[in-house]
């Protein structure tokens, strides 16, 4: 059995959350709507991020990105690792997949912004 | 030259004024932004969580402003990049400057002010100490690393806990850089909680309230930042001294709206909020000029802009074709735990469906009412757990309420709940 | 090469030597161990021209501030530099400490101050209604007057290359040698003849070559700065009179319209050490409050400190110490006011010894960057029609254009750091202290001397701005 301290994020209040998992079970405390418990569980099981960083486009300039949906949060320093080493060629749009399934995670990294 | 509306700026303000105005059916509107490109500080904020509210999907800040961008394109609004205003008179005569252009002078039927606001800088807050190179607002350095591809510094000291410096302690941690601690003068954080959960914890870097910087050192570029804690009168705790050797130290200590030009338009400013004192429909104290977005006071959220904006492009779209309308104000009060309210007061005779009053207070509460009083009539009365300073609140009080009563002044306080 | 005389240290001092000994036929080179000029205690201090009663009658303090009080403001139209005589007051908080304001008032006299007058408290809050109601008198400097310490200086180093003198930056004197007829200074550099200009380290200069030892004590001094917004509180310089609290601190306006309260006087070890501290900042605010009220405090844009050559015996030291070893050592306050007259002084000293005769085309005259926002419309519309770089506006708070910030890179000797930009046109010296500036001016300098922008700095080698470009490390 282990038990984890956190604040909810879903709005001002900033509920101190604590949530208990034992085996599959998951108890969540300390919150006062249901979002709060969904947001602890999400947390306790599988945490995700949307990574944004820029990448280097041959011209010279940088074009900003981001993963195109939330990667799980223990991977966020591989991906940044693959962001730093990658290239894009101009033109880009936003949208455009810059790097495909980004460390294995089935997820693109995608432009944020438009390079003529 | 002339025009009906000349916006000042083509950031989120400016970009969402004027495609309000056209959708008003004006069509000689002018943007003048003085970058190289539209879309203003958002370019730079690179990092997701813009749009919730617009477009019910989160966006970066360059998306965001794409979005804005895009209808000004299609709408084939006119705009100049790299122009500078320079003045602005209360005769709504622009006057900006630019390689191109020259100096040149546009009059216009109505001016609607989108300058955005400024970081406070470290001598507003007299922090003793060398003057080394390595101190940079969050803002500034943002832009060094976002938009012009440059690394800042290795280890880094970021005081203040405002929205801009959380993001860029995550910006930085994520570019190799090793974040050793925010410091907050105030018990509470100027910033959205999901930045301080997403930012600084998910990455271990932590945060001392009620802590402040004390002493810089280093003679070239930064070489350690000494930290200490304050007490209830914000003055620094002997003896709680901590050093940090560091070669950055970033401030995110407060934006400041800018206001030069209004001021030279003769545009009555608040104490408060640093931005012009406006009615409900965004107009300032000079017939035709309006504000919107950060130039009128600060938004923690992009979308709030936008919205704002859309009202101001409505009102001066309203004003150019229907000028001289009469005017009878009342005066919105604020007391008791709201620091300020905008707008400021409120043209009675010419109410629209609804009013949007956005307010902040002025410490932390938990378990209080805003009560909203218009004569001896009370409004509305709204039980809220908590209350910050660093979220902006709202309430939208229905016209036809506002036109049923009569009054002099409109109260908005906080009580305590029972 | 063999220079006639090296000058050591590129200060207001140093400079104006520079200009005055460029009216002689000789090979001068001016040595600084910072990138720019205006690098040391000139470029923070009290801005101001001092009237001349403060020194001891017979000193060479009272003699040379009184020459360059009178000299200034020639030559700020000789070498278009921003200054204003606005006056100024000493005041007095207490009917006991009238005698030693009357003393200073005939110390002016003796000085030969010109135009001195004690007034009344309420004369004096008359003329400057903001002023405090516990002051009882003041005495009245018609003579007083503020100047822009950075274009002073500047202006004489332009000036001074104008007219051939070669200007070696990041260049620090560690040694010199007495040769048969001339010095070598750091095992390279040959001259005849030597002026020690070096400010808070003119004693250490001056100790490389004589065997009588100077000692100079570093002084510190703290400053805050307003902004323009409230720089009409006072339109004269007010100081306070000395008493046994202390030397009191002055509240002025500067030529640009900014608020300036300072200084704190601490004695220090170190002669970098201009770091301010929170006991000076607190000191100078409560003090300065006595002078004025309602100082808006609120509206400061930075705090800053500067450190004075404070030498043991009390008075500048202006002479030939050994055989062509010329030595300005301990020029603290009022330092500044007296540098025109000193270094007019130094000239004829050196020159004489060298036998040097003047030139047949010395120019008098210097230009100084064009300020933009000080024009009319029409004036601008015209200047940006034949540059386009002044449409370009680059500081917004002070609102500086490409176009200045060019001109000052390329001026000789020219701007080569963020702070050479910003003493020479006041980019980032507004109310956002350059936070949206110096990227554009770091973008600037770059381009204009061919560097890339990772090796752009604040001021010397060291203060780099960012640490390389983002990629992969």
């Amino acid at each position: 059995m282990e038990t984890k301290e956190m604040t909810c994020i879903n709005c001002p209040m900033g509920c101190q959350l604590s949530v208990t998992v034992d085996g599959d079970k998951i108890q969540v405390s300390g919150n006062t709507c249901p979002r709060g418990e969904a947001y602890a569980k999400d947390e306790v099981t599988n945490p995700t991020r949307i990574v944004t960083s820029t990448i280097q486009v041959s011209n010279g300039q940088r074009v900003s990105c981001k993963t195109e949906r939330a990667i799980p949060k223990g991977k966020i320093f591989d991906v940044m690792d693959e962001i730093r080493k990658a290239k894009a060629n101009a033109p880009i749009s936003i949208g455009d997949p810059l790097i495909k399934n980004v460390c294995d995670t089935g997820i693109d990294i995608v432009a944020t912004k438009n390079i003529k | 030259m002339n025009y009906d509306v000349v916006i000042v700026g083509g950031g989120p303000a400016g970009l969402a004024a004027a495609y309000s105005c056209k959708q008003e059916g004006i069509d000689s509107i002018l943007i003048i932004e003085r970058d190289d490109k539209l879309g203003g500080i958002l370019n730079q904020c690179i990092h997701n969580g813009f749009g919730l509210h617009t477009f019910k999907e989160e966006l970066t800040g360059p998306e965001y402003a794409q979005r804005f961008i895009d209808k000004v394109y299609e709408e084939k609004i006119e705009y100049k990049l790299n122009s500078t205003v320079i003045n602005i008179s209360n005769d709504l005569k622009v006057t900006y400057v630019s390689k191109n252009d020259g100096l040149n002078v546009i009059e216009a039927k109505a001016i609607i002010l989108c300058m955005g606001c400024r970081e406070r800088p470290r001598g507003a807050l007299n922090i003793p100490g060398y003057r080394p190179a390595g101190i940079y607002s969050a803002g500034t350095a943002q832009r060094l690393m976002n938009i012009d591809g440059y690394k800042i510094g290795k280890e880094v000291v970021i005081l203040g806990s405002g929205d801009i410096g959380l993001i860029m302690a995550r910006r930085m941690t994520l570019e190799g850089a090793h974040v050793n601690c925010v410091a907050e003068l105030m018990p509470y954080s100027g910033g959205l909680k999901r930045n301080i959960v997403q930012c600084l914890n998910d990455y271990d870097i932590p945060l001392y309230l009620s802590h402040t910087v004390v002493d810089i050192k280093g003679k070239d570029r930064v070489e350690a930042v000494t930290i200490a804690e304050v007490d209830k009168n914000r003055k620094p705790i002997p003896g709680t001294e901590i050093e940090y050797k560091c070669d950055t130290l970033l401030l995110s200590v407060g934006l400041l709206p800018e206001n030069e030009l209004s001021r030279m338009a003769n545009i009555e400013l608040s104490r408060v909020t640093g931005g012009p004192v406006v009615s409900d429909s965004l107009e300032t104290n000079i017939e035709g000029i309006y504000a919107c977005g950060n130039v009128l006071h600060v938004h923690d959220l992009v979308d709030y802009v936008s919205q704002e904006a859309g009202l101001a492009g409505k009102s001066a779209a309203k004003h150019v074709k229907a000028k001289n309308a009469s005017h009878k104000y009342i005066e919105v009060v604020p007391s008791n735990g709201i620091r300020y309210t905008v707008p400021q007061k409120i043209d009675v005779e010419n109410i629209g469906d609804n009013v949007i009053l956005r307010f902040r207070v002025d410490n932390i509460y938990t378990n209080r009412s805003i009560v909203l009083k218009y004569g001896d009539e009370e409004l509305s009365r709204r039980k809220k757990k908590v209350l910050a300073p660093g979220e902006m609140e709202q309430i939208i009080i229905d016209g036809q309420t506002l036109n049923n009563i009569k009054g002099d002044k409109l109260e908005i306080f906080t009580e305590e709940a029972n | 090469m063999l220079y006639d005389v090296v000058i050591i240290g590129a200060g207001v001092v140093g400079s104006s030597t520079a200009r005055y000994l460029s009216r002689f036929d000789l090979e001068i080179a001016v040595l600084e161990k910072e990138e720019d000029v205006c690098s040391g205690t000139s470029k923070a201090n009290s801005a101001i021209v001092h009237a001349g009663h403060d020194a001891k009658p017979g000193s060479l303090k009272a003699k040379f501030n009184l020459l360059g009080s009178k000299m200034m403001e020639g030559l700020s139209k000789e070498l278009d530099f921003s200054y204003k005589r606005n006056g100024s007051f000493v005041v007095c908080f207490s009917k006991e400490d009238m005698p030693s304001l009357n003393e200073l008032y005939q110390r002016g006299l003796e000085n030969g101050v010109e135009g001195l007058e004690i007034l009344d408290g309420d004369e004096v809050r008359r003329r400057e209604p903001n002023l405090s109601e516990n002051i009882v008198a003041a005495l009245w400097c018609p003579t007083g007057a503020i100047v822009c310490p950075f274009e002073l200086t500047q202006a004489m180093a332009e000036n001074a290359a104008t007219n051939g003198v070669e200007f070696i930056f990041n260049t620090k004197v560690e040694k010199i040698e007495k040769k048969d007829d001339y010095y070598l200074i750091n095992d390279s550099i040959k001259t005849k003849a030597i002026i020690n200009c070096a400010g808070v380290y003119s004693d250490t200069i001056h100790n490389l070559v004589s065997d009588k030892k100077y000692h100079i004590i570093p002084k510190k001094g703290d400053y805050v700065l307003m902004d323009r917004e409230v720089g009409g509180l006072v339109s004269s310089t007010i100081f306070q009179l000395p008493t046994k609290a202390g030397k009191g601190v002055l509240v002025t306006p500067t030529v640009h319209g900014n608020l300036l309260v300072g200084p704190s006087a601490t004695d220090i070890e170190d002669k970098n050490g201009n770091n301010t501290t929170s006991d000076d900042l607190s000191m100078i605010i409560d003090r300065a409050k006595l002078s004025a009220n309602n100082i808006p405090f609120n509206k400061t844009i930075t705090s800053f400190s500067g450190i004075r050559a404070h030498e043991e015996g009390g008075d500048f030291i202006i002479e030939e110490a050994t055989d062509n070893f010329f030595d300005c050592v301990g020029i603290e306050s009022p330092g500044l006011s007296a540098a025109p007259a000193i270094g007019e002084y130094v000239s004829e000293l050196v020159s004489k010894k060298l036998n040097a005769s003047k030139k047949d085309h010395f120019v008098g005259e210097r230009k100084g960057i064009v300020k933009l926002s000080s024009l009319s419309f029409e004036e601008r519309a015209e200047l940006i029609k034949h540059n386009p770089s002044y449409g370009q506006i680059i500081c917004r708070c002070e609102e500086i254009s490409e176009g200045e910030i060019v001109d000052a890179i390329r001026r000789k000797p020219g701007a080569t750091s963020l702070d050479g930009i910003k003493r020479r046109v006041r980019a980032g010296m507004g109310r956002c202290q350059a936070g949206f500036c110096s990227p554009k001016v770091m973008e600037i300098l770059s381009r204009e001397l061919g560097k890339p922008l990772e090796e752009i700095c604040k001021n010397n080698p060291n203060s780099k701005l960012v640490i390389g470009k983002m990629k992969e490390d």
